[in-house]
């Protein structure tokens, strides 16, 4: 990365800090894996094994397990949509304020800003997963754990074998990772659609359109020969990563898909974004 | 003298419409050039074409020597633009804002410098003291001036400005006159864009205007008030210098008369010799209005 889109990326990601809805994005994030430890906590009505979100009844045995587990919660709906809101404002919020004139005759140059942009996504979606992973282990340390036989259970893999505290500490790593690259389909999108329109609001829901779009083709077995290729196809391979071994396939399937999505979609935005007219 | 802005045959084409044709402009490194016309003229369009916003569907364009939009970004930290309107983020300080897009594309200097220079344009547009207020709660007036001093952060050769002074009081305009006169002599090249002749009039040397997306004048504000050839009198005695001047009397108005025919001398010196006190005595000059309006006519009826 050259000093001039190093300096560029820096002044996006003091943007995205400096904006009190991606606090407040994050905060709401945060809050629902809370909700549910506390539901869990008082109840201490697990979900069938196999039933409810991933990998929730075993938290109750070993609340360290639950960050993982929050993931598996924010996944198929909150932490998307809080992608595609940040990546459809990208350039659509910045025409519709009028600064991107601004930034683009400073000179800052469009391949650069859109480059920029992309870097302040993944560093706004890699932030929310930490910041969810971490209350998570706050709330899961404090309020979980407890399983109903009193004694404290070692925490195990799904596959059943135990987990060191190292293991625990770079699976859980590993998922926050996956779950990061896993939004980076919808962000594609929602930036392509960001530089189409000067609506973010529109860029956005066009974001959530393909995700819709994409839960419903994968559960409907008509779909069949496209289903491996959907955005939300491999969401939830994370749960592989706490087998005994790892189970790569689907990860690495997951990433591929993903990596199709952002080439293809971030190329046509910079097709589109280079060659069009700033009428804004 | 070198050109900062040159344009051959610059068109731009929206769908079926052509917002601007054919416009060939000259704008000579030093010059005030006021660039007129109203709403709707393509005006905004042509200064983003200059700007490399939106691309031309045909012709040359040269700022400060460089190609656009192929080599402009050589020259852009050279220009300072204010186009339709300041924009800032709202939720954040004047300062912050103008030190973001400082920093998006940082010239040269240590960072300090540039928060020094910063600073100093904030003092030069009169919002130094507005503090930390977010911009979410600035009039009008200060946005304008946030986007003055926006421009005027990289200290350029050229200023490209769209509308300056709009929604500032009188005193806002007259301070923002003085501050473009006072880089016009610094050597700062201006290039405004206005719909206020009158503006144009006080600040320009030289004049383009456009209509319906033709340039239907470039001059220098001298040669097109050029005298018209009338002579206009203030007498002690209307009713006597009618008397003497005859049917070369066109016009007036109680102690006020329009003579046709120049120099002011002989006609000041034929009603002298005649008895006649003359209290005034001025050659008539067009107004740049009557300029405008006479060729933006024109231009209509041709159609």
């Amino acid at each position: 990365m050259s000093g001039a889109t190093a300096a560029l990326v820096a002044v996006e990601l003091r943007k995205l800090a400096a904006r009190p809805r991606t606090w407040v994005t994050i905060a709401m994030l945060c809050l629902l894996p809370v909700l549910v430890a506390v539901l869990l906590a008082v109840t201490d009505v697990a979900p069938r094994p196999g039933a409810g979100p991933a990998f929730l009844s075993a938290v109750l045995a070993n609340g360290e397990l639950y960050p993982a587990a929050a993931l598996g919660i924010v996944v198929p709906v909150f932490l998307p949509i809080a992608v595609a809101v940040v990546a459809g404002d990208a350039i659509a919020g910045e025409a519709a304020s009028g600064t991107l004139r601004y930034l683009l005759v400073r000179p800052v140059g469009r391949t650069r800003l859109l480059a920029a942009k992309l870097v302040s996504v993944l560093a706004f979606t890699l932030t929310a997963v930490v910041a969810v992973a971490a209350t998570a282990w706050v709330t899961g340390v404090l309020l979980l754990g407890d399983a109903p036989a009193g004694a404290s259970v070692a925490a195990t893999t799904v596959s059943g074998s135990p987990l060191t505290t190292t293991d625990l500490l770079w699976r859980t790593g590993l998922v926050m990772l996956y779950v990061t690259l896993s939004m980076m389909g919808v962000a594609a999108l929602a930036l392509l659609l960001s530089t189409l329109t000067d609506s973010p609001l529109a860029a956005a829901l066009g974001g959530l359109a393909l995700l819709v779009t994409s839960t419903v083709l994968v559960a409907l077995d008509a779909a069949e020969a496209v289903r491996d290729l959907l955005p939300t196809r491999y969401w939830l391979a994370w749960v592989d990563l706490f087998r005994d071994p790892v189970l790569w396939t689907d990860v690495q399937r997951g990433l591929l898909v993903q990596a199709g999505y952002v080439v293809v979609l971030t190329g046509a935005a910079w097709a589109n974004f280079t060659t069009r007219d700033i009428t804004s | 003298m070198s050109a900062a802005i040159r344009t051959e045959g610059l068109t731009k084409r929206f769908g079926r419409v052509e917002a601007v044709t054919d416009v060939a402009l000259e704008v000579r490194e030093g010059d005030r050039y006021g660039f007129l016309g109203p709403n709707g003229s393509g005006k905004t369009t042509t200064v983003r074409m200059l700007l490399g916003l939106v691309l031309p569907t045909r012709g040359r364009t040269q700022l400060l020597g460089a190609d656009v939009p192929g080599d402009l970004a050589r020259v852009l930290p050279a220009v300072g633009a204010l186009v339709e309107g300041p924009a800032a983020y709202g939720h954040l300080s004047g300062r912050a804002n103008l030190a973001l897009l400082d920093d998006a594309a940082p010239g040269p200097g240590s960072r300090r410098e540039r928060r020094a220079r910063v600073e100093e344009v904030l003092e030069v547009v009169g919002l130094a003291q507005v503090g930390r207020r977010p911009v979410r709660g600035y009039s009008l007036g200060m946005r304008q001036r946030l986007g003055l001093a926006a421009a005027l952060v990289r200290r350029p050769r050229l200023l490209v400005l769209d509308e300056p002074t709009n929604g500032l009081d009188p005193q806002g305009i007259r301070r923002v006159h003085d501050l473009l006169l006072e880089l016009s002599a610094g050597g700062t090249t201006l290039f405004v864009s206005s719909h206020l002749l009158a503006e144009v009039e006080q600040l320009c040397t030289r004049v383009g205007v456009m209509d319906r997306g033709c340039l239907v004048v470039q001059d220098d504000v001298a040669a097109l008030r050029a005298p018209t050839g009338r002579v206009l009198l203030a007498v002690g005695d209307p009713a006597a210098a009618r008397a003497v001047l005859g049917r070369r009397v066109t016009g007036g108005d109680g102690a006020r008369l329009v003579v046709e025919g120049a120099p002011v001398a002989g006609v000041v010196r034929e009603l002298v010799e005649a008895g006649v006190a003359v209290d005034e005595a001025v050659a008539e000059r067009r107004t740049l209005e009557d300029v405008v309006l006479a060729r933006t006519t024109a231009v209509g009826e041709e159609r």
